[in-house]
């Protein structure tokens, strides 16, 4: 699991500075859930959950609920000091872990609990987006309906892989076939439908991504998320690598699969709108990230959930145990926070923005930034046309898989 | 006992002790240390004259140490005679030959030490030599005799041979156990000739060595020849003309302990309080600025550098440092020779001018630990001379400096080298020397199976990594000597590395003609592993003059970019690009091309550049 970041404290009542409760009003705001249960880990994953064998009883499914319960109450109270109103919630994601270990009916609670606590702007009362990330076997039509009923309106279902080898070297408990199915599910209850699919997989061939990719769209989804496989330090995955069980993922490869993965995409009908996400329209983008990617305000609930309001970040700590202990007596469970500096809050802004389709204001650049964008219209980064017609800096297909060297670029000028 | 000022020259017996690397000078010195009662049993370590952190770490000793010392001589009558003695303790290691003839300079005597279990080496001919040309009394003498392996009979026999003296006449000590190191005190004391000098004469004492010390500034030792000097009087530079007051002036025993005074014949130091490290240099002679001498000493021979490399802050703003540094350092390492150069790929650094590589490693060593900086040292090189056809000749002192063009000429530097080891491997030394362009000039047998053999050779073949492949094709058995023996004319071109068509001065290497092209797929090869990928593909060229002789490629990189970014990974993306930005201080730019200096230390440390120069 990935360390957390270094940070300074946070006040044991959790307190916001009011500089950052006022630059939140303005925008809108989110909530996000975190579950951090799961069946079994998979080989490559460094999400903060937990197996039933490595929670003890302390840390039960019922003892999270209740802690959960606890930090919307905290944060009605952080979030209303000085006799401001609740912000309206414009979208809420549920993910993990894996959201669904939880039974519909308390998953389906907790959504609830969290359209009470906060205002809602939305049609009916309801935020415009509410996203539950889903394992492909962990659903049933039951459940999921009882999702839709509590306001559920979008389902993003972790496929990775239809090639069984993949699926294995990944650690997958499902069957391919099971996919199918919960999408099938998912769209009778009346959800939009994501993917999540990762490419790159050692062992797999550019074909077997092309059999995923065409797997997936046979399904013919709303939204698909696809990535490249990180090797992240600490898993079981980084391990095989580093002792030669598993050759490491080979970036030109990650390339080639990444234009296969556009192409086809494309073709049907589904357009890139991050560097790792495509939709089929602008309304089947996935708001809440989009959020995340514009400088929106959040509460992450959960353990090791990350928050941002109106330039202050902090995380949880990670342990459910240490978690449900924090709040129940009565302190944040907040392990540290940053206030950002304007400089900080730039290179945000660009290394965020740079990674949509919609790209950033080159007159938000600052100086070096600007000087650096002729050069990477050159160097064929960055889209001509829009940097000309709109003053907007898009990434070409080239700058997309260098988008990382493109944010350097204009921020250090290197 | 004898007082500093108070002792007579009759009484004095300066004398140093001389060797092969490893054969025990320093281990000697000790006994004597302790012997002579100026180091009591507790204080004691081993090698204790090796002072710097450098010379305890390799066991090797790099700096000369002078140390006065009590002695008293019993006679037949059973009246004993109080005597004091100057012990000079020298490096053994070819690099520091320099330091070496300096102490002799300071000495009427020299005690040839020679390992019992190993005989004579090429450092103790070296030495031999040139202790004979500075007319010293020369004490024959075995040491470790209590190794097992010692054939003392045997290298007796060798010994006497070489300096024509009867076998009987070699001592036979052990500085491991002391034995024999009692009656070598009473025979220095009756063989070397105690100094001669003008006591009534003006002041002249000789600068033989001078050190910086940051509390006292610089501390200056000298050996007087002719009158006295005292606290408190002001002294005047012969060369420069200026003049200090003497703040400090005492004898090294093996403490530095102030006195009332140095008269003729001792050895001891000066303080004046200068910080300015230039006004007291190496062979200058001190002389009394109210009464001066006419005529100063005869200095030394300035040490000709063998070896060049460029030295550079890695931390481009430490350059200033650097050079205060090297002005410091040079104090106390008369050899070191440096000019300040620009490099495009590296900045702004020193040319510096080093007597082989184990120095350059240690000045740069030196200068890393004491004066806390971190440096790039580059490829090291001879110098050559070239002439142009339009007869223009030029020094070249740095590989990019070689023209390009209508060369006529280019000399490059020989050594005459010495080389002892047993007669079995004499067909292996010849075919190495003549794998590295070497001439033989001679061969002598020292005895049935001990072999001297005399080389002319390109110092440039000599000076990287020939002595280690010597050892290793003799079992490590021979032993080499090498001095400056002019130049000759040579076929040496210029391979030159260019990144994107672009030349990075730094990797420039001046080869004989037929290893330039093993040099420059070796450098792109290496090059090629240590350059990341860039946004664009990077041809690696190696070329001479306009002609590529190998080239390598860089692909471009063609994904960088992390695929996701949740909301809690922005923190963690951030930072990293935090830490890009302290990053990009430690990257080089060649053109367009990022290089990080991570690159150019590994490029530039090829294995046979003589990281292990040892011995
Ligand atoms: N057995 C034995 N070993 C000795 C004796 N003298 C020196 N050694 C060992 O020989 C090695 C070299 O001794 P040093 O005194 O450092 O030799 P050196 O001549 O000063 O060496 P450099 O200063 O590097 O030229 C050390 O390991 C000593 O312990 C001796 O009399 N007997
Ligand atoms: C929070 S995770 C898991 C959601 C759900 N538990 C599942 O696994 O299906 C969301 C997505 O992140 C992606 N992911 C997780 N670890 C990854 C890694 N090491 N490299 C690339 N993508 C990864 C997977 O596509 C996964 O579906
Ligand atoms: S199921 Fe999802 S969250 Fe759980 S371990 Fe696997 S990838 Fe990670
Ligand atoms: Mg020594």
């Amino acid at each position: 699991m990935p360390q957390l970041p270094d940070g300074e404290p946070v006040p044991t009542d959790g307190s916001l500075p009011a500089t950052a409760l006022d630059a939140m009003a303005a925008n809108p705001f989110s909530a996000y859930l975190h579950v951090p249960f799961c069946r079994v880990r998979c080989g490559y994953c460094d999400f903060n959950t937990y197996t039933p064998g490595e929670l003890g009883d302390a840390a039960s499914v019922p003892n999270y609920v209740r802690a959960v319960e606890r930090e919307i109450a905290l944060a009605r109270e952080v979030l209303t000091r000085g006799g401001r109103a609740m912000p309206p919630l414009t979208t809420v994601f549920v993910g993990g872990g894996t959201p669904t270990m939880l039974a519909a009916p308390m998953l389906a609670g907790l959504v609830g609990r969290l359209l009470e606590a906060f205002g809602t702007p939305g049609e009916h009362g309801r935020p415009i987006e509410i996203t539950t990330e889903a394992n492909p076997d962990s659903v049933t039509p039951e459940g999921l309906e009882i999702l839709a009923q509590a306001g559920v309106s979008r389902i993003s279902i972790g496929m990775q892989s239809a090639v069984p080898h993949v699926l294995a070297t990944l650690d997958r408990t499902h069957d391919p076939t099971a996919v199918g199915r919960a999408v099938r599910w998912a769209k009778d209850a009346g959800l939009q439908v994501s993917l999540d699919l990762i490419y790159g997989t050692p062992g797999e061939s550019l074909a077997d991504w092309e059999h995923s990719l065409r797997t997936a769209l046979e399904q013919e989804p709303d939204h698909v998320s696809a990535y490249a496989l990180i090797v992240e330090d600490g898993t079981r995955l980084a391990t095989q690598v580093r002792r030669g069980e598993l050759p490491a993922p080979d970036p030109d490869d990650a390339a080639d699969s990444y234009e296969l993965a556009d192409a086809l995409l494309r073709a049907s009908g589904l357009r890139w709108y991050e560097v790792s996400n495509w939709a089929r329209s602008d309304t089947a983008r996935c708001r809440h990230n989009l959020g995340y990617w514009t400088g929106g305000s959040w509460w992450g609930f959960g353990p090791g959930a990350h928050s941002h309001v109106g330039g202050v970040r902090w995380w949880n700590v990670k342990h459910p145990r240490a978690y449900a202990d924090r709040l129940a007596s009565g302190t944040t469970p907040a392990a540290a926070r940053e206030i950002l500096t304007p400089d900080e809050v730039y290179d945000e802004t660009v290394l965020l923005g740079v990674r949509l389709a919609d790209g950033l204001p080159i007159d938000a650049l600052r100086p070096e930034g600007r000087g650096a964008v002729a050069a990477l219209i050159a160097d064929g980064l960055v889209q001509h046309e829009a940097a000309l017609r709109d003053r907007r800096l898009v990434l070409s297909m080239r700058g997309r898989l260098l988008a990382d060297a493109v944010v350097r670029r204009l921020v250090l000028g290197l | 006992m004898l007082q500093p000022h108070a002792t007579p020259p009759s009484a004095i017996r300066n004398f140093c002790i001389i060797a092969h690397i490893d054969h025990g000078k320093s281990t000697l010195a000790d006994r004597m240390l302790q012997i002579t009662g100026i180091v009591d049993d507790r204080a004691m370590r081993a090698q204790y004259l090796d002072r710097m952190d450098i010379e305890r770490e390799r066991g090797i000793t790099i700096k000369s140490q002078a140390v006065r010392m009590p002695w008293s001589v019993t006679r037949e009558s059973g009246a004993s005679d109080a005597y004091i003695l100057n012990m000079i303790d020298t490096p053994g290691h070819v690099d520091f030959t320099y330091e070496v003839s300096r102490s002799l300079a300071a000495c009427e005597g020299a005690v040839l030490l020679v390992d019992a279990a190993q005989g004579i080496e090429a450092q103790t001919l070296a030495n031999l030599y040139l202790a004979m040309e500075n007319d010293l009394t020369i004490i024959p003498v075995l040491n470790k005799i209590d190794l097992p392996a010692a054939q003392p009979e045997k290298y007796a026999e060798e010994l006497a041979g070489l300096i024509g003296c009867e076998p009987e006449d070699c001592f036979r000590v052990s500085g491991k156990t002391g034995m024999g190191v009692e009656p070598l005190l009473d025979e220095i004391v009756r063989q070397v000739p105690p100094p001669v000098g003008d006591a009534d004469a003006p002041a002249r004492a000789m600068i033989f060595d001078s050190v910086y010390d940051t509390y006292r500034g610089v501390v200056t030792y000298v050996r007087v020849v002719d009158g006295n000097l005292n606290p408190r009087e002001r002294i005047a530079m012969m060369s420069t003309k200026a003049t200090h007051e003497l703040l400090e002036i005492g004898v090294i025993s093996p403490e530095p302990v102030p006195s009332k005074g140095l008269g003729v014949g001792e050895v001891g130091y000066l303080i004046t309080g200068v910080k300015d490290v230039r006004q007291s240099r190496v062979g200058d002679t001190v002389t009394n600025a109210a009464k001066p001498a006419a005529q100063e000493l005869g200095g030394y021979r300035d040490p000709k550098p063998m070896v060049f490399s460029g030295l550079y802050p890695i931390d481009g703003s430490d350059y200033p440092a650097l050079r205060d540094a090297l002005d410091k350092l040079k104090l106390n390492d008369a050899a070191l020779v440096y000019e300040p150069e620009t490099s495009a790929a590296l900045g702004f650094g020193f040319r510096c001018g080093f007597l082989g590589l184990l120095h350059l490693e240690i000045v740069r060593e030196r200068l890393e630990r004491e004066f806390n900086l971190d440096l790039i040292s580059t490829q090291p090189n001879v110098v050559y001379d070239v002439t142009m056809e339009d007869g223009k000749e030029i020094v070249v002192t740095n590989p990019s400096e070689f023209p390009g063009g209508k060369v006529a000429d280019v000399r490059e530097p020989v050594v005459r080298a010495t080389i002892l080891a047993p007669s079995e491997f004499i067909g292996a030394i010849m075919e190495l020397c003549q794998g590295k362009r070497g001439t033989l000039r001679g061969m002598d047998y020292l005895s049935e199976e001990r072999v001297e053999m005399r080389y002319t050779l390109p110092l440039a073949e000599i000076v990287f990594d020939f002595f280690d492949q010597l050892k290793s094709r003799t079992r490590g058995y021979a032993s080499l000597d090498y001095e400056a023996d002019g130049d000759q004319t040579a076929d040496l071109v210029k391979v030159d590395i260019l990144l994107q068509g672009e030349q990075v001065d730094a990797f420039s290497a001046i080869v004989h003609k037929d290893k330039a092209y093993a040099y420059g797929v070796a450098m792109a090869g290496k090059l090629k592993d240590l350059i990341p990928r860039q946004q664009f593909e990077v041809p690696i060229q190696a070329a001479i003059g306009a002609r590529i002789i190998a080239r390598e490629n860089i692909r471009a990189i063609r994904k960088d970019v992390l695929a996701k970014c949740y909301g809690g990974d922005i923190t963690r993306k951030r930072k990293l690009l935090e830490k890009q930005k302290e990053g990009k201080k430690r990257m080089k730019m060649v053109g367009r091309v990022e290089v990080p200096q991570e690159a150019f230390i590994a490029a530039l440390s090829s294995d046979d550049t003589g990281a292990k120069a040892k011995k």
